[in-house]
Protein backbone atom coordinates (compact mmCIF):
# COMPACT_ATOMS: atom_id res chain seq x y z
CA UNK A 1 0.00 0.00 0.00
CA UNK A 2 1.51 3.53 -0.89
CA UNK A 3 1.52 5.89 2.13
CA UNK A 4 1.20 9.16 1.77
CA UNK A 5 3.79 11.56 2.38
CA UNK A 6 4.54 13.95 5.29
CA UNK A 7 3.72 17.47 4.55
CA UNK A 8 3.07 20.12 6.69
CA UNK A 9 -0.12 21.13 4.98
CA UNK A 10 -2.52 23.67 8.22
CA UNK A 11 -6.08 22.26 8.44
CA UNK A 12 -7.82 23.74 5.76
CA UNK A 13 -10.45 26.53 6.32
CA UNK A 14 -13.41 25.75 7.47
CA UNK A 15 -12.50 21.61 8.36
CA UNK A 16 -13.25 22.10 11.86
CA UNK A 17 -16.40 23.45 12.32
CA UNK A 18 -19.69 21.51 11.66
CA UNK A 19 -19.82 23.22 8.32
CA UNK A 20 -17.88 21.05 6.35
CA UNK A 21 -17.47 17.72 7.42
CA UNK A 22 -16.20 16.15 4.18
CA UNK A 23 -12.94 18.11 2.36
CA UNK A 24 -11.07 16.59 0.10
CA UNK A 25 -8.10 18.63 -0.70
CA UNK A 26 -6.07 17.80 -4.10
CA UNK A 27 -7.09 14.66 -3.41
CA UNK A 28 -4.86 12.23 -6.71
CA UNK A 29 -5.67 8.54 -6.79
CA UNK A 30 -4.04 6.10 -9.39
CA UNK A 31 -4.07 3.04 -10.37
CA UNK A 32 -0.55 2.03 -11.92
CA UNK A 33 -0.98 4.58 -14.94
CA UNK A 34 -4.07 5.50 -14.96
CA UNK A 35 -4.93 8.54 -13.09
CA UNK A 36 -8.60 8.18 -11.22
CA UNK A 37 -8.84 11.47 -9.15
CA UNK A 38 -6.42 14.57 -10.32
CA UNK A 39 -6.15 17.24 -8.00
CA UNK A 40 -9.93 16.74 -6.90
CA UNK A 41 -11.53 19.60 -3.96
CA UNK A 42 -14.60 19.04 -3.00
CA UNK A 43 -16.82 19.61 0.24
CA UNK A 44 -19.43 18.16 1.97
CA UNK A 45 -21.41 20.06 4.43
CA UNK A 46 -22.67 18.03 8.25
CA UNK A 47 -26.04 16.66 6.88
CA UNK A 48 -25.94 17.21 3.13
CA UNK A 49 -26.64 14.72 0.88
CA UNK A 50 -24.43 14.29 -2.36
CA UNK A 51 -24.53 12.32 -5.12
CA UNK A 52 -21.91 11.49 -7.50
CA UNK A 53 -23.14 10.56 -11.06
CA UNK A 54 -20.51 10.15 -14.12
CA UNK A 55 -19.70 7.19 -16.57
CA UNK A 56 -17.93 4.32 -15.17
CA UNK A 57 -14.29 5.24 -14.46
CA UNK A 58 -14.67 8.24 -14.05
CA UNK A 59 -13.73 8.41 -10.20
CA UNK A 60 -17.05 8.47 -8.34
CA UNK A 61 -16.56 4.90 -6.48
CA UNK A 62 -13.18 5.62 -5.91
CA UNK A 63 -14.33 8.34 -4.02
CA UNK A 64 -16.15 6.16 -1.44
CA UNK A 65 -13.57 3.71 -1.28
CA UNK A 66 -10.92 6.38 -0.29
CA UNK A 67 -13.42 7.75 2.32
CA UNK A 68 -13.74 4.43 3.75
CA UNK A 69 -9.94 3.60 3.50
CA UNK A 70 -10.51 0.93 1.17
CA UNK A 71 -8.10 2.72 -0.99
CA UNK A 72 -4.87 4.25 -0.21
CA UNK A 73 -4.33 7.62 -1.01
CA UNK A 74 -1.64 8.81 -3.38
CA UNK A 75 -1.54 12.69 -3.00
CA UNK A 76 -3.64 15.31 -1.35
CA UNK A 77 -5.74 15.25 1.85
CA UNK A 78 -8.92 13.80 2.88
CA UNK A 79 -10.34 15.74 6.03
CA UNK A 80 -13.26 13.88 8.11
CA UNK A 81 -14.57 16.25 10.76
CA UNK A 82 -11.72 18.29 11.49
CA UNK A 83 -9.51 14.89 11.30
CA UNK A 84 -7.06 14.12 8.76
CA UNK A 85 -8.47 10.50 7.16
CA UNK A 86 -4.82 9.42 5.74
CA UNK A 87 -2.33 11.14 7.89
CA UNK A 88 -2.49 11.79 11.56
CA UNK A 89 -1.21 14.94 13.42
CA UNK A 90 2.54 14.97 14.94
CA UNK A 91 3.07 18.16 16.20
CA UNK A 92 2.33 20.39 13.43
CA UNK A 93 2.76 18.64 10.95
CA UNK A 94 0.84 15.51 9.31
CA UNK A 95 2.63 12.04 8.89
CA UNK A 96 0.83 9.19 7.17
CA UNK A 97 -1.51 7.54 9.47
CA UNK A 98 -0.75 4.35 11.43
CA UNK A 99 -3.93 1.61 11.84
CA UNK A 100 -5.31 2.57 15.14
CA UNK A 101 -6.01 6.31 13.90
CA UNK A 102 -7.44 5.21 10.48
CA UNK A 103 -9.60 2.29 12.84
CA UNK A 104 -10.77 5.55 14.64
CA UNK A 105 -11.83 7.68 12.02
CA UNK A 106 -13.40 5.24 10.08
CA UNK A 107 -16.14 4.11 12.83
CA UNK A 108 -17.85 7.84 11.50
CA UNK A 109 -18.09 6.37 8.46
CA UNK A 110 -20.69 3.83 7.35
CA UNK A 111 -20.83 1.86 3.83
CA UNK A 112 -23.30 0.01 1.85
CA UNK A 113 -21.91 -2.18 -0.86
CA UNK A 114 -23.33 -3.37 -4.11
CA UNK A 115 -23.08 -6.64 -3.11
CA UNK A 116 -24.55 -6.45 0.15
CA UNK A 117 -21.49 -8.04 1.69
CA UNK A 118 -23.29 -9.59 4.32
CA UNK A 119 -21.65 -12.43 6.44
CA UNK A 120 -23.30 -15.42 5.40
CA UNK A 121 -21.86 -17.78 8.51
CA UNK A 122 -23.78 -15.03 10.59
CA UNK A 123 -27.56 -14.75 11.27
CA UNK A 124 -29.15 -11.29 10.36
CA UNK A 125 -29.12 -10.30 13.74
CA UNK A 126 -25.34 -10.94 14.62
CA UNK A 127 -24.89 -9.74 11.03
CA UNK A 128 -26.20 -6.28 12.66
CA UNK A 129 -24.52 -6.59 16.85
CA UNK A 130 -21.24 -7.96 16.26
CA UNK A 131 -19.50 -4.51 15.44
CA UNK A 132 -21.75 -2.63 17.76
CA UNK A 133 -20.57 -4.72 20.56
CA UNK A 134 -16.55 -5.79 19.53
CA UNK A 135 -16.05 -2.34 18.16
CA UNK A 136 -18.53 0.16 20.13
CA UNK A 137 -18.44 -1.68 23.38
CA UNK A 138 -22.13 -2.01 23.32
CA UNK A 139 -24.00 -4.57 25.52
CA UNK A 140 -25.36 -7.70 23.49
CA UNK A 141 -29.21 -6.57 25.55
CA UNK A 142 -28.63 -2.85 24.24
CA UNK A 143 -27.15 -4.07 20.21
CA UNK A 144 -29.98 -6.67 20.22
CA UNK A 145 -32.71 -3.71 21.06
CA UNK A 146 -30.65 -1.50 18.75
CA UNK A 147 -30.98 -4.09 15.94
CA UNK A 148 -34.50 -5.33 16.45
CA UNK A 149 -35.69 -1.45 16.01
CA UNK A 150 -33.40 -1.12 12.84
CA UNK A 151 -34.71 -4.49 11.59
CA UNK A 152 -38.11 -3.12 11.79
CA UNK A 153 -37.21 0.06 9.98
CA UNK A 154 -36.45 -1.61 6.93
CA UNK A 155 -39.62 -3.88 7.25
CA UNK A 156 -37.68 -7.31 8.07
CA UNK A 157 -38.13 -7.92 11.63
CA UNK A 158 -39.61 -11.21 10.68
CA UNK A 159 -36.50 -12.19 9.16
CA UNK A 160 -33.98 -11.95 12.03
CA UNK A 161 -33.07 -15.46 12.92
CA UNK A 162 -32.73 -16.25 9.14
CA UNK A 163 -29.15 -16.53 7.71
CA UNK A 164 -28.03 -14.10 4.46
CA UNK A 165 -28.56 -17.43 1.72
CA UNK A 166 -32.28 -17.02 3.14
CA UNK A 167 -33.22 -13.80 2.03
CA UNK A 168 -33.83 -12.06 -1.59
CA UNK A 169 -31.05 -9.87 -2.68
CA UNK A 170 -33.18 -6.75 -1.89
CA UNK A 171 -33.34 -8.03 1.78
CA UNK A 172 -30.26 -8.57 1.87
CA UNK A 173 -29.80 -5.43 1.34
CA UNK A 174 -32.19 -3.93 3.41
CA UNK A 175 -30.03 -5.97 6.41
CA UNK A 176 -26.80 -4.13 5.02
CA UNK A 177 -28.35 -0.86 5.56
CA UNK A 178 -29.43 -1.69 9.07
CA UNK A 179 -25.73 -3.07 9.64
CA UNK A 180 -24.30 -0.23 8.45
CA UNK A 181 -26.39 2.25 10.78
CA UNK A 182 -26.09 0.14 13.88
CA UNK A 183 -22.89 2.15 13.76
CA UNK A 184 -24.23 5.05 14.69
CA UNK A 185 -22.53 7.05 11.10
CA UNK A 186 -22.20 10.41 10.85
CA UNK A 187 -21.65 9.31 7.55
CA UNK A 188 -23.09 6.49 5.26
CA UNK A 189 -21.29 5.90 1.95
CA UNK A 190 -24.11 4.02 -0.85
CA UNK A 191 -21.95 2.14 -3.85
CA UNK A 192 -24.67 1.63 -6.18
CA UNK A 193 -26.79 -0.06 -3.75
CA UNK A 194 -29.55 -0.86 -6.21
CA UNK A 195 -27.49 -2.05 -9.29
CA UNK A 196 -27.24 -6.42 -8.39
CA UNK A 197 -30.51 -6.37 -7.45
CA UNK A 198 -33.41 -7.96 -9.64
CA UNK A 199 -35.67 -4.58 -11.16
CA UNK A 200 -38.74 -5.91 -8.70
CA UNK A 201 -36.53 -5.72 -5.91
CA UNK A 202 -34.89 -1.56 -6.22
CA UNK A 203 -38.07 0.16 -5.05
CA UNK A 204 -38.05 -1.69 -1.55
CA UNK A 205 -34.43 -0.78 -0.94
CA UNK A 206 -34.49 3.13 -1.97
CA UNK A 207 -37.65 3.72 0.01
CA UNK A 208 -35.77 2.28 2.61
CA UNK A 209 -33.21 4.82 2.35
CA UNK A 210 -35.52 7.63 1.50
CA UNK A 211 -37.22 7.11 4.47
CA UNK A 212 -33.66 7.07 6.74
CA UNK A 213 -32.99 10.39 4.67
CA UNK A 214 -36.44 12.41 5.83
CA UNK A 215 -36.04 11.03 9.21
CA UNK A 216 -32.01 11.58 10.18
CA UNK A 217 -29.53 14.06 9.21
CA UNK A 218 -26.97 11.50 8.50
CA UNK A 219 -24.68 13.19 5.91
CA UNK A 220 -24.73 11.14 2.34
CA UNK A 221 -22.43 9.78 -0.10
CA UNK A 222 -24.54 8.23 -3.25
CA UNK A 223 -23.33 7.05 -6.22
CA UNK A 224 -26.13 5.66 -8.23
CA UNK A 225 -28.15 5.28 -11.90
CA UNK A 226 -31.39 5.88 -9.99
CA UNK A 227 -31.69 9.22 -11.28
CA UNK A 228 -35.47 9.82 -9.93
CA UNK A 229 -33.73 8.68 -6.67
CA UNK A 230 -31.00 10.65 -6.95
CA UNK A 231 -33.52 13.93 -7.28
CA UNK A 232 -35.51 13.38 -4.91
CA UNK A 233 -33.27 13.01 -1.70
CA UNK A 234 -30.02 14.72 -2.99
CA UNK A 235 -29.32 18.21 -2.25
CA UNK A 236 -26.32 18.29 -4.39
CA UNK A 237 -25.60 16.36 -7.44
CA UNK A 238 -22.20 16.39 -8.87
CA UNK A 239 -21.03 15.06 -12.13
CA UNK A 240 -17.75 13.72 -12.58
CA UNK A 241 -15.81 12.58 -15.94
CA UNK A 242 -12.16 11.68 -15.76
CA UNK A 243 -11.77 11.61 -12.37
CA UNK A 244 -12.53 15.50 -11.95
CA UNK A 245 -15.79 18.00 -11.19
CA UNK A 246 -17.35 18.81 -14.68
CA UNK A 247 -20.34 20.32 -13.04
CA UNK A 248 -22.60 20.28 -9.57
CA UNK A 249 -25.41 21.91 -8.33
CA UNK A 250 -29.08 21.22 -7.11
CA UNK A 251 -30.87 18.12 -8.46
CA UNK A 252 -33.09 20.08 -10.33
CA UNK A 253 -31.04 21.88 -12.35
CA UNK A 254 -28.76 19.13 -12.87
CA UNK A 255 -31.22 17.13 -13.95
CA UNK A 256 -33.69 20.27 -15.64
CA UNK A 257 -30.75 22.47 -16.85
CA UNK A 258 -27.78 21.44 -16.66
CA UNK A 259 -24.64 23.59 -18.11
CA UNK A 260 -22.47 21.33 -20.01
CA UNK A 261 -22.50 18.79 -22.70
CA UNK A 262 -21.37 16.08 -21.51
CA UNK A 263 -23.52 16.05 -18.49
CA UNK A 264 -26.20 16.47 -21.30
CA UNK A 265 -24.80 13.41 -23.15
CA UNK A 266 -24.16 11.16 -19.87
CA UNK A 267 -27.96 11.72 -18.57
CA UNK A 268 -29.31 10.93 -21.90
CA UNK A 269 -27.67 7.83 -22.13
CA UNK A 270 -28.65 7.02 -18.76
CA UNK A 271 -32.64 7.79 -19.15
CA UNK A 272 -32.54 6.00 -22.58
CA UNK A 273 -30.88 3.09 -20.92
CA UNK A 274 -33.81 2.49 -18.19
CA UNK B 1 -1.77 -72.13 1.47
CA UNK B 2 -5.86 -71.87 2.51
CA UNK B 3 -7.53 -69.35 4.42
CA UNK B 4 -8.03 -71.05 8.33
CA UNK B 5 -11.17 -68.88 9.49
CA UNK B 6 -10.21 -70.28 13.30
CA UNK B 7 -6.81 -69.29 13.12
CA UNK B 8 -7.88 -65.78 11.88
CA UNK B 9 -10.73 -65.59 14.57
CA UNK B 10 -8.28 -65.89 17.12
CA UNK B 11 -6.04 -63.28 15.79
CA UNK B 12 -8.31 -60.62 14.87
CA UNK B 13 -8.29 -59.24 18.33
CA UNK B 14 -4.95 -58.73 18.60
CA UNK B 15 -4.85 -56.87 15.44
CA UNK B 16 -7.37 -54.63 16.14
CA UNK B 17 -6.17 -53.67 19.27
CA UNK B 18 -3.28 -52.84 17.91
CA UNK B 19 -5.37 -50.51 15.20
CA UNK B 20 -6.92 -49.13 18.34
CA UNK B 21 -4.34 -48.82 20.19
CA UNK B 22 -1.71 -46.94 18.23
CA UNK B 23 -2.77 -46.04 14.45
CA UNK B 24 -6.12 -44.77 15.15
CA UNK B 25 -4.78 -43.19 18.16
CA UNK B 26 -1.41 -41.57 16.16
CA UNK B 27 -3.79 -40.78 13.27
CA UNK B 28 -6.32 -38.52 15.36
CA UNK B 29 -3.73 -36.72 17.46
CA UNK B 30 -1.62 -35.85 14.31
CA UNK B 31 -4.56 -35.00 12.35
CA UNK B 32 -5.53 -32.10 15.42
CA UNK B 33 -1.52 -30.78 15.35
CA UNK B 34 -1.48 -30.84 11.71
CA UNK B 35 -4.82 -29.13 11.51
CA UNK B 36 -4.25 -26.83 14.42
CA UNK B 37 -0.32 -25.78 12.80
CA UNK B 38 -1.56 -25.78 9.61
CA UNK B 39 -4.24 -22.86 10.77
CA UNK B 40 -1.32 -20.99 12.16
CA UNK B 41 1.21 -21.56 9.54
CA UNK B 42 -2.30 -20.13 6.82
CA UNK B 43 -2.74 -17.45 8.69
CA UNK B 44 0.86 -16.24 9.64
CA UNK B 45 1.03 -16.09 5.22
CA UNK B 46 -2.42 -14.40 4.57
CA UNK B 47 -2.07 -12.18 7.04
CA UNK B 48 1.71 -11.47 5.69
CA UNK B 49 3.80 -11.33 9.32
CA UNK B 50 7.37 -9.88 8.45
CA UNK B 51 9.91 -12.49 8.58
CA UNK B 52 7.96 -14.90 10.00
CA UNK B 53 6.02 -15.20 6.89
CA UNK B 54 8.50 -15.97 4.97
CA UNK B 55 10.48 -18.11 7.24
CA UNK B 56 7.20 -20.49 7.37
CA UNK B 57 6.61 -20.62 3.85
CA UNK B 58 10.44 -21.97 3.74
CA UNK B 59 9.67 -24.39 6.42
CA UNK B 60 6.50 -25.49 4.98
CA UNK B 61 8.91 -26.27 1.33
CA UNK B 62 11.39 -28.15 3.16
CA UNK B 63 9.34 -30.08 5.31
CA UNK B 64 7.37 -31.27 1.66
CA UNK B 65 10.55 -31.59 0.01
CA UNK B 66 11.82 -34.58 2.29
CA UNK B 67 10.26 -37.70 2.69
CA UNK B 68 8.49 -39.10 5.79
CA UNK B 69 10.66 -41.97 6.63
CA UNK B 70 13.87 -39.89 6.68
CA UNK B 71 11.83 -37.41 8.79
CA UNK B 72 10.95 -40.38 11.49
CA UNK B 73 14.52 -41.39 11.47
CA UNK B 74 16.12 -38.03 11.86
CA UNK B 75 13.72 -37.48 14.63
CA UNK B 76 14.18 -40.86 16.44
CA UNK B 77 17.38 -41.86 16.14
CA UNK B 78 19.59 -38.37 15.69
CA UNK B 79 18.29 -36.73 18.04
CA UNK B 80 19.11 -38.67 21.31
CA UNK B 81 22.23 -38.63 20.03
CA UNK B 82 22.20 -34.40 20.53
CA UNK B 83 20.39 -35.39 24.34
CA UNK B 84 16.93 -35.30 22.99
CA UNK B 85 15.02 -38.87 23.45
CA UNK B 86 11.23 -38.57 22.26
CA UNK B 87 9.08 -42.18 22.20
CA UNK B 88 7.86 -43.45 19.28
CA UNK B 89 4.89 -42.34 19.61
CA UNK B 90 5.26 -39.10 20.31
CA UNK B 91 8.25 -38.71 17.30
CA UNK B 92 4.96 -40.30 15.08
CA UNK B 93 2.24 -38.04 15.95
CA UNK B 94 5.11 -35.07 15.80
CA UNK B 95 6.21 -36.31 12.23
CA UNK B 96 2.87 -37.14 10.68
CA UNK B 97 1.45 -33.71 11.99
CA UNK B 98 4.06 -31.38 11.52
CA UNK B 99 4.29 -33.24 8.02
CA UNK B 100 0.50 -32.69 7.14
CA UNK B 101 0.38 -29.39 8.86
CA UNK B 102 2.48 -28.04 5.56
CA UNK B 103 0.03 -29.73 3.55
CA UNK B 104 -3.00 -28.43 5.71
CA UNK B 105 -1.47 -24.95 5.44
CA UNK B 106 -1.98 -25.13 1.79
CA UNK B 107 -5.36 -25.85 1.80
CA UNK B 108 -6.37 -23.44 4.44
CA UNK B 109 -4.61 -21.22 2.13
CA UNK B 110 -6.90 -21.91 -0.60
CA UNK B 111 -10.17 -21.22 1.68
CA UNK B 112 -8.84 -17.90 2.75
CA UNK B 113 -8.30 -16.79 -0.93
CA UNK B 114 -11.46 -18.17 -1.94
CA UNK B 115 -13.31 -15.61 0.63
CA UNK B 116 -14.64 -12.80 -1.50
CA UNK B 117 -12.60 -9.34 -1.23
CA UNK B 118 -16.32 -7.89 0.08
CA UNK B 119 -16.22 -10.04 3.63
CA UNK B 120 -13.08 -8.24 4.24
CA UNK B 121 -14.17 -4.89 2.83
CA UNK B 122 -17.27 -5.36 5.06
CA UNK B 123 -14.90 -5.72 7.86
CA UNK B 124 -12.99 -2.52 7.27
CA UNK B 125 -16.45 -0.52 7.18
CA UNK B 126 -17.66 -1.56 10.16
CA UNK B 127 -13.61 -1.21 11.92
CA UNK B 128 -13.37 -4.38 13.06
CA UNK B 129 -10.17 -5.41 14.50
CA UNK B 130 -7.82 -7.31 12.47
CA UNK B 131 -7.82 -10.50 15.24
CA UNK B 132 -12.01 -10.61 14.98
CA UNK B 133 -11.78 -10.63 11.23
CA UNK B 134 -9.79 -13.75 10.82
CA UNK B 135 -11.42 -15.86 13.92
CA UNK B 136 -15.14 -14.48 12.94
CA UNK B 137 -15.74 -13.92 9.11
CA UNK B 138 -12.64 -15.12 7.25
CA UNK B 139 -11.54 -18.44 8.58
CA UNK B 140 -15.28 -19.75 9.34
CA UNK B 141 -16.19 -19.26 5.73
CA UNK B 142 -12.62 -20.89 4.65
CA UNK B 143 -12.66 -23.85 6.91
CA UNK B 144 -16.46 -25.13 5.43
CA UNK B 145 -15.54 -24.75 2.38
CA UNK B 146 -11.96 -26.74 2.66
CA UNK B 147 -12.95 -29.59 4.81
CA UNK B 148 -13.55 -32.00 2.59
CA UNK B 149 -10.15 -31.64 1.76
CA UNK B 150 -8.89 -31.57 5.05
CA UNK B 151 -10.78 -34.76 5.51
CA UNK B 152 -9.11 -36.20 2.41
CA UNK B 153 -5.81 -35.92 4.24
CA UNK B 154 -6.57 -37.19 7.37
CA UNK B 155 -7.36 -40.76 5.01
CA UNK B 156 -4.43 -40.24 3.74
CA UNK B 157 -2.66 -39.62 6.63
CA UNK B 158 -4.02 -42.61 8.52
CA UNK B 159 -2.60 -44.55 5.59
CA UNK B 160 0.39 -43.32 6.31
CA UNK B 161 0.43 -44.56 9.62
CA UNK B 162 2.36 -48.14 8.91
CA UNK B 163 5.67 -45.88 8.42
CA UNK B 164 5.57 -45.95 11.96
CA UNK B 165 7.15 -49.40 12.13
CA UNK B 166 10.13 -47.98 10.85
CA UNK B 167 10.98 -46.03 14.60
CA UNK B 168 9.01 -49.25 16.39
CA UNK B 169 5.89 -48.38 17.17
CA UNK B 170 3.58 -51.10 16.99
CA UNK B 171 0.82 -50.56 14.83
CA UNK B 172 -1.12 -52.75 13.42
CA UNK B 173 0.57 -53.56 10.16
CA UNK B 174 3.77 -53.88 12.47
CA UNK B 175 1.39 -56.19 14.33
CA UNK B 176 0.49 -58.00 11.73
CA UNK B 177 4.06 -58.99 10.96
CA UNK B 178 4.73 -60.13 14.04
CA UNK B 179 1.86 -62.54 14.17
CA UNK B 180 2.48 -63.45 11.04
CA UNK B 181 6.32 -64.13 12.03
CA UNK B 182 5.32 -66.10 14.71
CA UNK B 183 3.64 -68.74 13.17
CA UNK B 184 4.90 -68.11 9.61
CA UNK B 185 1.55 -67.79 8.52
CA UNK B 186 1.22 -63.68 7.17
CA UNK B 187 -1.96 -64.48 4.87
CA UNK B 188 -4.94 -64.30 7.74
CA UNK B 189 -2.84 -61.54 9.40
CA UNK B 190 -2.12 -59.02 6.37
CA UNK B 191 -5.64 -60.11 5.27
CA UNK B 192 -7.10 -58.83 8.28
CA UNK B 193 -4.99 -55.36 8.59
CA UNK B 194 -5.75 -54.24 5.18
CA UNK B 195 -9.46 -54.86 5.58
CA UNK B 196 -9.40 -53.33 8.73
CA UNK B 197 -7.70 -50.23 6.39
CA UNK B 198 -10.60 -50.53 3.99
CA UNK B 199 -13.30 -50.44 6.54
CA UNK B 200 -12.34 -47.76 7.99
CA UNK B 201 -11.23 -45.36 4.84
CA UNK B 202 -14.03 -46.20 2.47
CA UNK B 203 -16.28 -44.78 3.94
CA UNK B 204 -14.46 -41.90 5.61
CA UNK B 205 -13.82 -41.31 1.80
CA UNK B 206 -17.30 -41.51 0.73
CA UNK B 207 -18.38 -39.05 3.21
CA UNK B 208 -16.13 -36.70 2.08
CA UNK B 209 -17.41 -36.99 -1.45
CA UNK B 210 -20.78 -36.32 -0.03
CA UNK B 211 -19.91 -32.99 1.85
CA UNK B 212 -17.65 -31.97 -1.06
CA UNK B 213 -21.15 -32.27 -3.00
CA UNK B 214 -23.21 -31.10 -0.46
CA UNK B 215 -20.96 -27.71 -0.29
CA UNK B 216 -20.55 -27.00 -3.87
CA UNK B 217 -24.48 -27.02 -4.29
CA UNK B 218 -24.85 -24.98 -1.08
Amino acid sequence: MATPETSTVDTPEGSRDGDKLIVFDKVVKRFGDNVVLRDLDFTVASGERVTLIGPSGSGKTTILRLLMTLESLDDGHIWVDGEPLWHMRKGDRLVPANEAHLRDVRTKIGMVFQQFNLFPNMSVLRNITEAPIRVLGKSREEADAEARELLERVGLEAKIDAHPNQLSGGQQQRVAIARALAMGPKILLLDEVTSALDPELVAGVLGVLREIAETTDITMLIVTHEMHFARDVSHRVMMFDGGQVVEQGPPDKIFGACDHERTKRFLHAVIEAR
Amino acid sequence: MTWDWGYAQDIFPDILHAFIRYTLVVTVLASALAATLGLVFAVIRGAHVPVVAPLTTAFIEFVRSTPIPIQLFFMFYVLPSLGLTLSGMFVGVLVLGVHYSCYYAEVYRAGIDNVPKGQWEACTALSMPARYRWTHVVLPQAIRNVLPSLGNYVISMFKETPFLFLIAVPEMVQEAVAIGGRSFRYLEALTIAGLIFLVASYPAAVAMRKLEKRLGHA
